[in-house]
């Protein structure tokens, strides 16, 4: 019996997490099919009705621009947020006097919540009152800086304020993976006359890939979440220019109430995030195996 | 000695009786959290803990109460339901579809209120024919407000039609002032449309459009010509508009930069904040066209369990509709009472203007209620007609697409 | 710590290294101002009087600088009808984020470990199901989670929002422990099955010691999701039991009433003290990290 039990440890221990996503997150995520093919508004109905919902959601201009956006938005935040917050590691480890001061700066934006966040970048952004008008006061009287206003280039800003939200947390993740760096190999090849540079290419960025992975995961969510943000900045706007999915489904599901509006978007959004990650998670986790 | 006895265990019979039952409860939910606003509610939950109520408060801002109706959708399914929510308009009768609202005939019915009430507003509070929201407030959105020395050093009147305002716009921009002080959020958008197009197709046109969803009306001549004067309107405004919160947009009327802004009677809330005077600083009149587009704040009574919630809502009913609340409650926040018998005397110029138009226009069947601020539709229709309006404002879309457009967005949100 | 800095390159130009560590400030002093810009508009802001804001310019230094702001947002500003300020809410927060961080953390970590260190058949299923968890927009979560939490009784409730936050933070913390103990050697828990440790030993002696660097970055994020999370503390909640971030958002979003702009960004400052203090504190333990000595055994 004891024999059982410990032989089973593992299996026990990572069980109840396992069962609790199985029921709160593809459970629900059933469950959100289900309402999909309903005609819910105000609250959820359960008689199937087909497809309509989503025949709906294709005919939406306003999804369609949802939609697009999503992957403006993501490609470009996720590459640049983890580009810059490989780049702030780096350099922060490079035995800098300040650096706990630094790090706490790059990192305290995600601390602060978006809701007011966005009014001050709203400030910034707005060429009548931030940046623009102040470089222009500064005697640069060609200087423009119009994106949050024009609709083909607010996007945009929500990408900026979103790097500028999320890219210190980055940073340090792939600064507690460089600091995990077997200290050994790496005095190895320093002793053996490898640029630093080098050091860094073809040593210790290919051991983190593990933390590169984390890093997508954690942007990936947050670009899908990315709610508050574009409701403080744009609001969805100039018209409905930045409109995210995930702006899109609240709106539906609680400004709305058409819950199987907001369903059906959920569910083509989850189809897109599960078309992209499951690749690369089975590249990932196939090559640790062995 | 006996009728002592008979009067102790009496009174003891009594007062365990009234300990037993702990007077009326509500939980509340609202979105009224700003200061002067919340001034407002407190009267109310005063009046009610004088009558001897137990208010809980569940306030939830944001969004013209959207992060309210989450909140409020999380407790409905989770079985919790609050006792009266903050409602208005038809989201009153689909809350009341779901089975979940409570019925409060009996206290309407002792207080009268088929007749202080206008009728289209009390058309609103009913389920059904049975009542079931008790009304709070008339706000009236179709206002335009404007500084006046503006617009006396520049020789121009309050427009009376929409050719007057575009020929004052056309002057106040040869004299470098911004003719239309406006802020770029979809809901903005919406409510400046709706006073155009109240202007444009009339009282009756704007019925049929947006309360009866007339396709025929909704895809006209006349709905072309509304969208033609918004992008006349489009070039009124300045370049920075977008994104701009509705009360910047009044500061800059209220320091000449701007001439004219198209808001709600909220709007004077912030005029009257920074000190300005109605009628000598600042001037406050109807939009160009006949009627009146009202937003009317409500509290809807949810179903809920024990006598004490049942009581707290009938008491509750009682008070927001009586004539103490409906007077102090306006004048703390800028709007005029539901209530047609409330005394006007210690109301501003611009309110007392607004009563009588009222008046005037629920006796001539234009009193009508605002779609931007979900009153004449349900939020899907609503919010599919603002998402066009939006997006032509905010592009090059012509009008006879935008036209279109809305046709299609409309049939597609049934 | 990894100890490959830049002094250590054989460099023999001195000039050139100089140059090149001016470089490395001027570059982290540059991004160091894109961080900082909008914090600088904020905090400027909360200092400004209300006319000052109404009349003057948006982005400048205050000409006079007031801390009323500070005052009203701690415990006067209005929430609803209670004008007491964000500190009645400060508690609530604290009761869900502490537990909520203690116990997803800790779950992770031993899901982690498991996943990593004691493979099964199947493992690396379940760590991929789990693992798109993280993906689900919470929007979808809320009305089934409603529902279920209603029907378990602990709807409005702190230990309902304790328990909502673990659910949803078990994808990332079982992500970034299994992430950090995959390169962990297994020679290692090889060795100490050998000597005779058990499952809970290995973890309690030799995994948890090394883990100082991703325990912290894992707290960061956990406690940063829990105390910044809006929705599920809107819809979870009532009166009572709401978190600071509701209190903020009744404070900065009242849509037709006078907006206090220095209210607002105090506000926002005061709501977001702790989890910068969790950053400061969390921080140190950045600077002790993985000694090799100990990999190797």
């Amino acid at each position: 019996m004891f024999k059982w039990l410990e032989e089973n440890t593992p299996k026990l221990v990572l069980a109840p997490s396992f069962i609790a996503v199985m029921v709160f997150v593809y459970g629900f995520i059933a469950w959100t099919a289900w309402v999909s093919l309903t005609r819910s508004r105000l609250l959820p109905k359960y008689e199937i009705d087909g497809f309509i919902q989503y025949d709906r959601l294709f005919a939406s201009p306003r999804w369609d621009t949802a939609f697009g956006n999503l992957f403006i938005f993501g490609i470009l935040f996720i590459v640049i947020a983890m580009i810059l917050g490989l780049l702030l590691a780096i350099l922060l480890d490079q035995n800098i006097r300040t650096e706990g001061a630094l790090r706490t700066i790059y990192l305290y934006p995600m601390a602060l919540s978006m809701i007011v966040t966005g009014t001050a970048w709203k400030w910034i952004l707005n060429p009548g009152l931030g940046l623009e008008a102040t470089v222009r006061g500064w005697g640069f009287e060609n200087f423009t800086f119009d994106w949050l206003v024009n609709p083909d280039m607010a996007i945009y800003t929500i990408v900026i304020a979103a790097i500028w939200q999320s890219s210190g947390f980055v940073m340090a993740l792939f600064l507690a993976g460089l600091r995990s760096v077997d200290g050994e190999i790496i005095k190895a090849a320093q002793v053996d006359g490898i640029p630093t540079w080098r050091v860094y290419t073809a040593i210790i960025i290919p051991s983190m890939a593990p933390i590169f992975l984390s890093a997508f995961i954690v942007l990936s969510h947050l670009a899908i979440k990315s709610f508050d943000l574009v409701i403080a900045l744009t609001g969805g706007g100039p018209g409905y220019a930045t409109d995210l999915p995930a702006t899109y489904m609240y709106a539906m599901a609680f400004s709305r109430g058409d819950i199987g509006q907001a369903a059906s978007s959920a569910m083509i959004m989850m189809m897109v995030v599960f078309t992209i990650v499951v690749p690369y998670l089975y590249s990932e986790l196939r090559s640790k195996d062995g | 000695m006996k009728s002592y006895l008979t009067c102790a265990a009496s009174t003891l019979a009594l007062v365990a009786s009234t300990a037993a039952f702990a007077g009326p409860e509500a939980e509340v939910l609202h979105y009224w959290t700003s200061g002067g606003e919340a001034k407002s509610v407190a009267v109310l939950q005063k009046e009610f803990a004088d009558n001897g109520g137990t208010w809980t408060d569940m306030p939830v801002a944001g969004g013209g109460g959207d992060a309210a109706m989450t909140a409020l959708r999380a407790r409905v399914l989770s079985g919790n339901a609050p006792t009266a929510v903050q409602l208005k308009g038809p989201a009153i009768q689909e809350w009341y579809e779901e089975g979940v609202l409570a019925d409060i005939s009996a206290v309407a019915e002792a207080n009268n209120w088929a007749d202080v009430l206008p009728e289209s507003i009390a058309g609103h509070m009913k389920c059904e024919g049975t009542w079931c929201a008790a009304p709070v407030n008339v706000h009236r959105v179709d206002w335009i407000w404007a500084n006046s020395d503006v617009l006396s050093s520049n020789g121009i009147e309050m427009p009376k039609t929409w050719d007057e305002f575009n020929a004052a716009a056309a002057k106040l921009q040869a004299a470098g002032i911004i003719p239309l002080a406006h802020g770029g959020q979809a809901w903005q958008d919406a409510t400046v449309f709706e006073a155009v197009a109240l202007g444009i197709l009339g009282a009756d046109g704007f019925r049929k459009a947006f309360v009866d969803l007339d396709k025929e009306t909704l895809t006209s001549d006349a709905m072309v010509a509304v969208f033609d004067q918004m992008r006349k309107m489009r070039g009124f405004v300045d370049p920075n508009f977008s994104g701009r919160d509705w009360n910047l947009a009044t500061a800059m009327v209220m320091n000449g930069e701007a001439a004219f802004q198209i808001m709600g009677d909220w709007a004077k809330g912030e005029f009257m904040a920074a000190g300005k005077v109605p009628g000598d600083d600042f001037l406050c009149m109807s939009t160009p066209g006949e009627g009146f587009l009202y937003n009317v704040d409500s509290f809807a009574m949810f179903s809920v369990d024990g006598e004490e919630k049942r009581q707290g809502q009938d008491l509750l009913a009682k008070l927001v509709v009586g004539q103490n609340f409906q007077k102090v409650f306006n004048l703390n926040k800028g709007s005029i009472p539901a209530r047609t018998d409330v005394s006007l005397d210690e109301f501003d110029s611009c309110a007392v203007l607004s009563a009588d138009d009222m008046a005037a226009s629920s006796a001539g069947g234009s009193l009508l209620p605002s779609y931007a601020h979900g009153m004449a539709l349900r939020g899907a229709q609503s919010g599919a007609i603002t998402d066009v309006v939006t997006a032509h404002f905010n592009s090059d879309m012509s009008s006879a697409d935008a036209v279109q457009q809305l046709a299609t967005a409309v049939a597609n949100s049934m | 710590m990894a100890d490959y800095s830049m002094h250590t390159v054989r460099n023999n130009n001195p000039i050139g290294k100089i140059a090149l560590r001016w470089g490395l400030y001027v570059m982290l002093g540059i991004f160091a101002v894109f961080y900082l810009m909008p914090f600088f508009v904020m905090l400027t802001t909360s200092l400004k009087s209300l006319d000052e804001i109404r009349t003057g310019d948006l982005i400048s230094l205050p000409r006079e600088v007031t801390l009323d702001a500070w005052r009203t947002a701690w415990s006067g500003a209005c929430t609803g009808i209670q004008c007491e300020g964000m500190r009645p809410y400060f508690w609530n927060s604290m009761l869900i984020a502490i537990p909520g961080v203690a116990i997803s953390t800790l779950l992770g970590a031993l899901n982690g470990y498991v996943v990593s260190q004691w493979k099964f058949r199947g493992a690396n299923i379940i760590f991929s199901l789990m693992l798109f968890g993280c993906f689900i927009p919470f929007q979808v979560v809320l009305l089934p989670m409603a529902r279920v939490l209603g029907m378990m009784g602990i709807a409005g409730t702190i230990p309902g929002l304790i328990f909502v936050h673990v659910i949803y933070g078990l994808g990332f913390t079982t992500l970034f422990f299994r992430n950090y103990y995959v390169s962990i050697p297994s020679e290692l828990t090889k060795a100490a099955k050998v000597d005779g440790a058990g499952f809970f030993r290995i973890f309690w002696s030799i995994f948890l010691p090394l883990s100082i660097p991703i325990i912290v970055v894992t707290v960061i994020w956990q406690f940063t999701q829990i105390w910044n999370d809006f929705l599920f503390g809107v819809s979870f909640s009532q009166a009572g039991t709401q978190p600071v971030t509701v209190a903020l958002n009744n404070i900065v979003n009242s849509t037709t009433g006078v907006k206090e702009y220095n209210v607002d960004m105090a506000a926002a400052i005061i709501a977001a003290l702790p989890t910068l203090l969790v950053y400061v504190v969390a921080g140190k333990y950045f600077v002790r990290g993985l000694t090799a000595g100990s990999v190797k055994g």
